[in-house]
């Protein structure tokens, strides 16, 4: 579209709306008085469905655990640890001792393996890998007062550690308890999470616990690829898991979703999160804030108005 | 000796220790200043601000039970959370006096904005030194913006709120160094700064609760409501009626001799006052309470061993003190209000220790050990809390808080 091409077009248009002012435009402002009635009825139904159209970055990656596949041979904690150049563990990776308590990611670690025990029928264990599961819409991101937390295009949320002042808001907010914090620093400490690998992802490769994994628990992909990808599996195999895609609806969704063969309530997950973004919880609040701003210095102007010349009475 | 210092007066900065030293000779300030209680707060605060050092040596690990399950500690838990309530003074005392027109509450204003101003000066204090990099914290107000977080308007506004308690506080600062000039523009500015105080507590109080919307699945339900951050709000303007009778109660009698005529003679009469209207609130906050568990039909948990617990908060820490004031004030009887406004002040830090920490993160296995505070942390906490006194004393023993000075006659805005 040419600068002179678009002169000339919103000149004609300009001459047709002056013709059909007189009729068309009430019937246009019948329409749009109409809608904005139907919007103050239907007000709060359309917001909802407003909120749920927000889809997110189109082609966001994320990555599928399938428990049932993990053997807990921790190769996946190891290659974060090199990848992420993180301080030797103090338990070696290939000592099985660290499954006896339950560990969670910490400064030093990205990225965890729990043992759980496995149904009684089969005898075996269960293992599930933790680490940061890369909100569709992070409580991090929503909770810090600095915006140190970024949803990427990619799909890792990132932490920025130039903006951080330290609050740990963010592991208040975070529902899987992944943030953690370098509490043995005295004057640099920083919040430390999974970063599924974002250089690796944006460069075009993929994320080191899932390369390294040894027996596909772990896959990397399109997060709307790798839900097509975990429905086939719980359609074909239905007596393999149960009939949920952990990560699909939780906490408004998460980048990483999991597979399971035992109810995920038994493997610690959280099970009692809202199917929505938990900062839908404080828009109440914040929405009530501009009220106040502006009501409350007229209202109280006219109570003070109302009482200073008031004699006291007692 | 009256004649020596006199003549030694005369020059700048003799004048300027005169004002310190509340006009005696140094010898006899420094013999003053050894009493049983300086001798305790030097012992505590010998204890505790080394500690603090020792925070920014090694990390907030080696002093407090903070955990990555655990992210706040009581620094927050008591310094924050149930200081900034506490610190509920100035905004309430501000209004009643200077918008609702109960003017007889004057003598009272000025106890109450300095309670404030403290609390909140000294709830930034424990803020600087639990966050992990406190020279940045001016970072949300001009680094980098996150308007999604409710923490981000708290920042803004204790900031705020921080500096128009100064400027509301600044007329007793200016008579006590003869500023005359400025002290007129400060009084000029009075109401503004009262609506701006009132809009800024009504954010800010219940924001804190708002914070913990984040949180849903961890803080127990009983606990997590849609209307906490009205629940905040409601209990924070009690807090501040409850907190100006007690510091009230101490003042007058420790420091007598500061307060004037006017103030001890009204001082009965003012707290009875102050009870009814604190007593009105707390019924409307139990109501609330009440309400909180219908709303989200949490009767059932109420027969758990938390559900006692929210009953030992809601009947024997609102209920019952809200009752001690109403009889307090049924019989005109000062001392009985005094004893409910303790009360009543213990129920509002219970509810915000039970939310902040006692209920965060109840169904974790071992909690119960995780949140029991190091000896560490406990003596940090008790040392910043003297020099809470301690500030507090010397100012109320110089600037003219609970008397009125003879050169600055009374004036309303």
């Amino acid at each position: 579209m040419g600068k002179p091409e678009n002169d000339a077009g919103s000149g004609r248009s300009r001459l047709e709306k002056e013709e059909g002012r007189g009729t068309v435009s009430r019937r246009d402002f019948l329409r749009v008085a109409a809608l904005a009635g139907g919007t103050v009825f239907l007000g709060t139904a359309a917001d909802a469905e407003a909120l749920h159209d927000l889809s997110g970055w189109p082609d966001r990656m994320g990555m599928l655990t399938d428990l049932t596949e993990c053997v807990g041979c921790r190769t996946c904690e190891s290659a974060c640890n090199a990848a992420n150049r993180l301080p030797a563990p103090e338990i070696p990776f290939d000592e099985k001792s660290v499954f006896d308590q339950k560990r969670r990611p910490t400064a030093s670690a990205y990225t965890v393996v729990n043992r759980y025990e496995g149904p009684k029928s089969s005898g075996n264990p269960v293992y599930r890998k933790v680490q940061c599961n890369h909100c569709e819409e992070p409580s991090c991101a929503a909770a810090c007062p600095v915006k140190a937390y970024t949803k990427t295009p990619e799909g890792p949320v990132l932490y920025d550690k130039d903006l951080c002042f330290g609050c740990r808001y963010c592991m208040v907010a975070c529902p899987f308890y992944a943030p953690a914090y370098d509490y043995d620093s005295a004057l640099e400490p920083r919040v430390v999470k999974c970063t599924m690998c974002h250089g690796k992802v944006k460069a075009g490769g993929i994320p080191a616990c899932a390369g390294a994994c040894p027996v596909g628990a772990v896959t990397f992909g399109k997060r709307k690829d790798l839900m097509k990808v975990a429905r086939d599996r719980i359609r074909k195999y239905p007596e393999r898991y149960v009939d949920q895609i952990y990560g699909e609806f939780e906490a408004g969704g998460t980048g990483w979703i999991y597979l399971s063969g035992v109810p995920f309530g038994e493997l610690d997950f959280p099970t009692k999160l809202p199917g929505k973004p938990i900062v839908e919880n404080t828009k109440g609040f914040l929405s009530a804030v501009p009220l106040v701003l502006t009501l409350w210095p007229a209202l109280l102007g006219v109570c003070y108005a109302a009482n200073r010349n008031k004699e006291e009475k007692e | 000796m009256k004649t020596d210092y006199l003549v030694k007066a005369d020059t700048y900065p003799a004048r300027i220790l005169d004002k310190l030293t509340m006009g005696m000779p140094l010898s006899e300030y420094a013999r003053k200043l050894v009493t049983p209680f300086n001798v305790v707060a030097v012992i505590i605060l010998s204890l505790g601000l080394p500690l603090i050092g020792l925070r920014f040596w090694k990390g907030l690990a080696v002093v407090t039970h903070a955990s990555n399950e655990y992210p706040w500690s009581i620094l927050l838990g008591w310094g924050l959370f149930s200081g900034v309530p506490l610190s509920a003074t100035g905004y309430v005392m501000a209004t009643a006096v200077y918008i609702f027109g109960f003017k007889k509450y004057h003598p009272l204003v000025r106890l109450g904005v300095l309670t404030g101003f403290m609390g909140y000066l000294f709830a930034v204090i424990y803020l600087l030194i639990d966050i992990g990099r406190p020279w940045r914290i001016y970072y949300p107000m001009a680094v980098s913006f996150g308007p999604t977080s409710v923490l981000f308007l708290v920042a803004w506004h204790v900031a705020t709120y921080l500096t128009v308690q100064l400027l509301e506080f600044s007329p007793a600062i200016l008579e006590w160094l003869n500023a005359r000039r400025t002290r007129r523009w400060a009084i000029l500015i009075t109401v503004a700064m009262t609506i701006a105080g009132v809009i800024l507590s009504t954010l800010h109080q219940s924001a804190l609760g708002a914070l913990f919307l984040m949180a849903p699945g961890k803080l127990h339900p009983l606990w997590y409501s849609a209307f906490i951050p009205v629940f905040f709000f409601i209990s924070s303007i009690y807090a501040g009626f409850c907190m100006v009778i007690a510091v009230s109660t101490v003042a007058s009698r420790y420091l007598r001799d500061k307060a004037d005529g006017q103030f001890l003679t009204s001082l009965d009469g003012l707290t009875v006052g102050l009870g009814k209207a604190a007593c009105v609130v707390m019924f409307v906050y139990f109501a609330l309470r009440v309400i909180g568990v219908a709303h989200d039909d949490n009767w059932a948990l109420l027969g758990t061993s938390y559900g006692y617990w929210f009953l030992v908060e809601v009947l024997l820490f609102v209920l019952v003190p809200c009752i001690v004031l109403t009889a307090g004030v049924k019989r005109n009887d000062a001392r009985i209000v005094r004893a409910g406004a303790f009360h009543a002040i213990a129920g509002v830090i219970l509810t915000r220790l039970n939310v902040s920490i006692l209920m965060f993160n109840w169904n974790l296995p071992g909690h119960f050990q995780a949140i029991v505070p190091p000896v560490r942390e406990v003596f940090i906490v008790a040392s910043i809390i003297m020099l809470h006194i301690l500030i507090f004393r010397w100012i109320l023993n110089r600037m003219p808080v609970m008397r009125e000075d003879p050169d600055y006659p009374e004036e309303h805005p």
